[in-house]
C-alpha cells in the first residue's frame, strides 16, 4: 500500500527485529543462534535468513540437547539446518553428565530442565560466544515481562533485573568487557498470536507435533504429558490415547500436551486466537515449581 | 471474575469454547478458516503508547479493563493476580502483579521497571509501556516515552492536575510524543460533573500551551465502571468525544513520520562473496525518515560522492520504494566505498555533520555527570567520543524552571548542554527527526548506558 506508506503491525514487529539482529552482528565479535526447533526460534531463525540473505548467516546455529527432546523436533532441527546449508552445533547436557559438570535428577519428577544452563553457559565460553540471540518474547512469563531486547550477562552468565541498561529508541549499546556476553531477543514485542500469524504469512514450516496427532499420554497435576521413556509414571497414572497437540516445544519430561483437533495453520491461529490461558500457564511444568521460577533460573543464567 | 466483561469487538472468534475455559477452544472448517483471514488480512497496524503514575490515580484498573476488555488477559493470569491480591490483602486484583514478578518487586511491592503489555483489536496492535509512577520515573518515563506514538496522563478527577500530571506531559512533549491523552479518572467520584472535567481539561490545556504539544485529547473515564474506556458513557451524555479505546484505534499517526528528509543510516554491509552473487554488495539499515525509491539519486555521507538507488530488496521481496520503519537492503548503481555509520540522503536535503551539538539530556546514571569527562556517544550507527563542554542549565521536571549554575546532572536530572565530539555525526534537530535527533551516552568504564540525549541544534 505504498499510497499512505502504510506497514502492518507484523511487518513493523519484523523490521525491529532484523534492525536488532543486524545491530547485534555488527557489533559483536562472535554471535551465536539459539534454535531448538520450536515456533519462536524458528521465526528467529527466518528472521535471520531475511536480515542476511544473500550471503550466508554471519552466524552459527547452536541447540542445547537435553536428550529428552521431541524426536519430530530434532528430526525437524536437522533438516531446517540443512536445507539453509548453515553450520549446527549441539550442546548436549548428556555429555554435561556424563563429564560431571551436572547431576542428573531421579525420580517420576526428575528434569534436565534446569540442567541446560551449565551445558548453555560451558558453550557459549567454549565457543567464544559474546552473544546469543534467543526467541524469548515478553508476553510469555513475568519475568521475561522487563527483559531488554538486547540483555546483558555477567562473566558467571547471571542476569541481574534491577541493573538492566536502559534501552532508548532503537539505540542497543552492545559494549561487553571480555567474558561478559549477551542475550539478545529479537522477537521481545511478539506475542504468541503474532508468531503463528508470520508461521503462516511466510508459510514456515513447524515440527509435526505443533499439530493435532494421536498420542498415549496420561494426566499429571492437570496437565497431559507424553509416554515416553524420559518420564517415570507414579502408581495412579494411567497412560490412554487422546487427540493432542503441542503449544510449545520444551523437553518430553516437562511439556504438556493440549486436547486439540487443530490440523492445520489456519485451525492453530484461530484456536490461539480464542484460548483463555497463556502457553506457558498451560503446557510448562517447569515454570510451575514457585512464583518466581523463571527469574531464578532466568538469573542463573538460562535463555 | 470481579472485572465485567463489556460486549467488544476483540480479535478472538470465541468458537467451542468449554464453559470452564480449560479445555482449548478448537474451532474447525469454515469457522477457522473466517478467524484465520480476519485475523490475517485486517489491516491492522501498530500503535506503541506509554503511560505513567502511580497505583492512586487507578492507572492500573484503567490498564486492566483496556487488557481485559480484548480479551488479552488469559484466565490462568488473571486468577494467579486475584489469589495474589487477595494475599497481599487488596480489595481489587491489581494488574500490576501482571508483570511484577520479579522477587524484589513482590517483596517490596514496587515496580522496578517499564512493564511492555500487548493486546490488539481488529483495527490495531498496541504495544503499552506501562511505566511506574515513582522510583527512577525519570528514566523510566523517557525510555517508555521514547519509541512511543502517544503518552497517556491519568489524572484523578477529585485532586486534578497535579505535580506528576505536569511531569508526565513535560517528558512526553520532551521525547516528541506526537500525541497525548488527558484521562480525567474516577468521574463517578464527582457525579459525573461536567464543570469538574471542563476544569481540569482548561487547567491542562493552560499548561500544555507552555510546551509544543502537538496532539491534545482528553477524556473524562471511570476506569472503575468502565465509563468511556471501551464504550461511550451514558452517565457524560454531555461529552461528544470517542471513548478512550476507540480513540487508542483510530488517532492517526501515520502522518506522524518524517517522509520528507530521506535518511538512512547504513548498518551493515551484506557482502556474500559466493560465486552466485559474486558482485553483490548491498547496504543494510532502517530507513529513519523520507521515502526512498529505486532510480533516486542519492548522496552519501561523509565521502560525499553521488550515485542511484539500483534496487531495495526488502524481508518481503524486492520493492520500488521504501520508508519508515523499514528495514531494507539497498543496492546503488555505482560500486562506492561504504560503510558502517554512514548516512544515505538526497543530494540537495542533508543532515548537518557536525562535531558540537546543544543538546537536553536526561541523566540515568547513579554517577552523575562530570563535564570534561569523556564519554562514549551513540548516535543512529555510528559510535563516537563526546565531552560535555558547557553544562548550561537543569530544568526543574515539576515546575519546568531553568536552574542555572549547576555543576552537575545527578539521576533523573534533565539539563541543556554543549557537546564536542572527536568525529562528525549526521545529525538533525530531535524535533525534526526522533531517529537522527537522538543519541546514547555510554560510560566506557562499566560500559553503562548513562544518558539520553534529544538534539537541539547543531553548528
Amino acid at each position: 500500500m505504498p499510497a499512505t506508506y502504510h506497514l502492518t503491525h507484523l511487518r513493523t514487529l519484523e523490521s525491529e527485529a532484523i534492525h536488532a539482529m543486524r545491530e547485534v552482528v555488527a557489533e559483536f565479535e562472535r554471535p551465536v543462534l539459539l534454535f531448538s526447533g520450536g515456533k519462536d526460534s524458528i521465526v528467529l531463525l527466518r528472521l535471520a535468513e531475511k536480515a542476511f540473505r544473500p550471503a550466508p548467516l554471519p552466524f552459527p546455529i547452536m541447540h542445547v540437547d537435553t536428550g529428552h527432546n521431541f524426536p519430530e523436533a530434532i528430526e525437524y532441527r536437522d533438516r531446517r539446518v540443512r536445507e539453509l546449508g548453515e553450520r549446527l552445533i549441539v550442546a548436549s547436557v548428556e555429555d554435561s553428565i556424563r563429564e560431571g559438570r551436572v547431576v542428573e535428577q531421579t525420580g517420576p519428577r526428575a528434569s534436565r530442565n534446569g540442567l541446560q544452563t551449565v551445558t548453555l553457559l560451558d558453550a557459549i565460553a567454549e565457543h567464544g560466544f559474546d552473544a546469543a540471540f534467543g526467541g524469548a518474547r515478553r508476553d510469555e512469563e513475568r519475568a521475561r515481562a522487563k527483559e531488554r531486547i538486547l540483555s546483558f550477562r555477567d562473566e558467571f552468565g547471571q542476569w541481574e533485573p534491577q541493573r538492566q541498561r536502559p534501552e532508548l529508541w532503537a539505540l542497543y549499546n552492545g559494549r561487553i568487557r571480555k567474558g561478559e556476553h549477551a542475550r539478545v531477543f529479537p522477537i521481545s514485542n511478539w506475542t504468541e498470536l503474532d508468531v503463528w500469524q508470520y508461521i503462516a504469512e511466510e508459510d514456515l514450516e513447524v515440527p509435526s507435533i505443533y499439530f493435532a496427532h494421536d498420542r498415549e499420554v496420561f494426566e499429571r497435576d492437570g496437565m497431559l504429558y507424553a509416554v515416553s521413556p524420559f518420564i517415570e509414571l507414579m502408581a495412579d497414572e494411567k497412560p490412554y490415547t487422546s487427540t493432542v497437540r503441542y503449544r510449545t516445544v520444551g523437553d518430553m519430561s516437562c511439556t504438556g500436551a493440549v486436547e486439540s483437533s487443530a490440523a492445520t495453520l489456519a485451525e492453530v491461529v484461530a484456536e490461539i486466537a480464542a484460548t483463555e490461558v497463556t502457553e506457558r500457564g498451560q503446557t510448562r511444568a517447569d515454570d510451575k515449581v514457585t512464583e518466581a521460577a523463571m527469574e531464578d533460573r532466568k538469573r542463573q543464567g538460562y535463555f | 471474575m470481579s472485572v465485567p466483561s463489556h460486549p467488544t469487538d476483540v480479535v478472538s472468534n470465541g468458537n467451542g469454547k468449554s464453559a470452564e475455559g480449560e479445555v482449548i477452544a478448537v474451532p474447525l472448517g469454515e469457522s477457522a478458516q473466517e478467524a484465520f483471514r480476519r485475523l490475517t488480512e485486517r489491516p491492522a497496524d501498530l500503535l506503541r503508547f506509554a503511560t505513567a503514575g502511580s497505583v492512586d490515580d487507578g492507572k492500573s484498573t484503567l490498564i486492566g479493563r483496556l487488557l481485559y476488555d480484548s480479551k488479552s488477559i488469559f484466565e490462568d493470569q488473571y486468577a494467579a493476580i486475584e489469589q495474589a491480591s487477595q494475599r497481599r490483602g487488596e480489595d481489587a486484583p491489581n494488574l500490576a502483579l501482571l508483570t511484577d514478578g520479579l522477587r524484589a518487586e513482590r517483596e517490596q511491592g514496587i515496580t522496578i521497571d517499564v512493564a511492555y503489555r500487548y493486546f490488539a483489536t481488529p483495527k490495531r496492535s498496541f504495544i503499552l509501556a506501562d511505566t511506574p509512577g515513582h522510583p527512577q520515573y525519570t528514566r523510566n518515563m523517557v525510555t517508555g516515552a521514547s519509541t512511543a506514538n502517544l503518552a497517556l496522563v491519568l489524572v484523578d478527577a477529585r485532586n486534578g492536575i497535579v505535580e506528576q500530571s505536569r511531569r508526565h506531559a513535560f517528558l512526553a512533549t520532551l521525547l516528541r510524543v506526537p500525541h497525548l491523552v488527558l484521562c480525567v479518572n474516577k468521574m463517578d467520584l464527582v457525579d459525573y460533573d461536567q464543570a469538574v472535567f471542563e476544569s481540569i481539561r482548561e487547567e491542562f490545556e493552560q499548561f500544555a500551551s507552555r510546551l509544543d504539544v502537538g496532539d491534545l485529547t482528553s477524556i473524562p473515564v471511570s476506569a472503575l465502571n468502565g465509563d468511556n474506556v471501551v464504550t461511550r458513557s451514558g452517565n457524560m451524555p454531555w461529552y461528544e468525544g470517542s471513548a478512550l479505546l476507540h480513540h487508542l484505534e483510530e488517532v492517526y499517526i501515520a502522518s506522524d513520520r518524517n517522509l520528507t528528509d530521506v535518511r538512512f543510516p547504513v548498518q551493515y554491509v551484506i557482502r556474500p562473496r559466493k560465486d552466485s552473487h559474486h558482485d553483490y554488495r548491498g547496504y543494510a539499515g532502517t530507513v529513519a525518515a523520507g521515502v526512498l525509491k529505486v532510480g533516486d539519486e542519492v548522496e552519501i555521507l561523509p565521502s560525499g560522492l553521488t550515485t542511484r538507488i539500483a534496487a531495495i530488496d526488502t524481508p518481503t521481496g524486492p520493492v520500488e520504494e521504501c520508508w519508515p520503519p523499514m528495514s531494507v537492503v539497498i543496492r546503488l548503481t555505482e560500486d562506492v566505498d561504504i560503510s558502517r555509520g554512514d548516512m544515505i540522503c538526497r543530494p540537495n536535503n542533508q543532515p548537518t555533520m557536525s562535531q558540537t551539538l546543544d543538546a537536553t539530556l536526561c541523566w540515568m546514571a547513579d554517577q552523575p555527570l562530570q563535564p570534561g569527562r569523556r564519554y562514549a556517544i551513540k548516535h543512529t550507527t555510528r559510535w563516537s567520543r563526546a565531552v560535555v563542554r558547557t553544562l548550561h542549565y537543569r530544568i526543574d521536571v515539576n515546575t519546568m524552571h531553568r536552574e542555572e549554575g549547576v555543576e552537575s546532572l545527578r539521576r533523573n536530572d534533565i539539563g541543556r548542554v554543549t557537546l564536542r565530539m572527536t568525529t562528525p555525526l549526521f545529525v538533525d534537530e530531535y524535533r525534526r527527526n526522533r531517529t537522527t535527533g537522538g543519541f546514547i551516552l555510554v560510560d566506557e568504564g562499566n560500559n553503562q548506558t548513562v544518558a539520553a540525549g534529544m538534539i537541539t541544534d547543531a553548528q
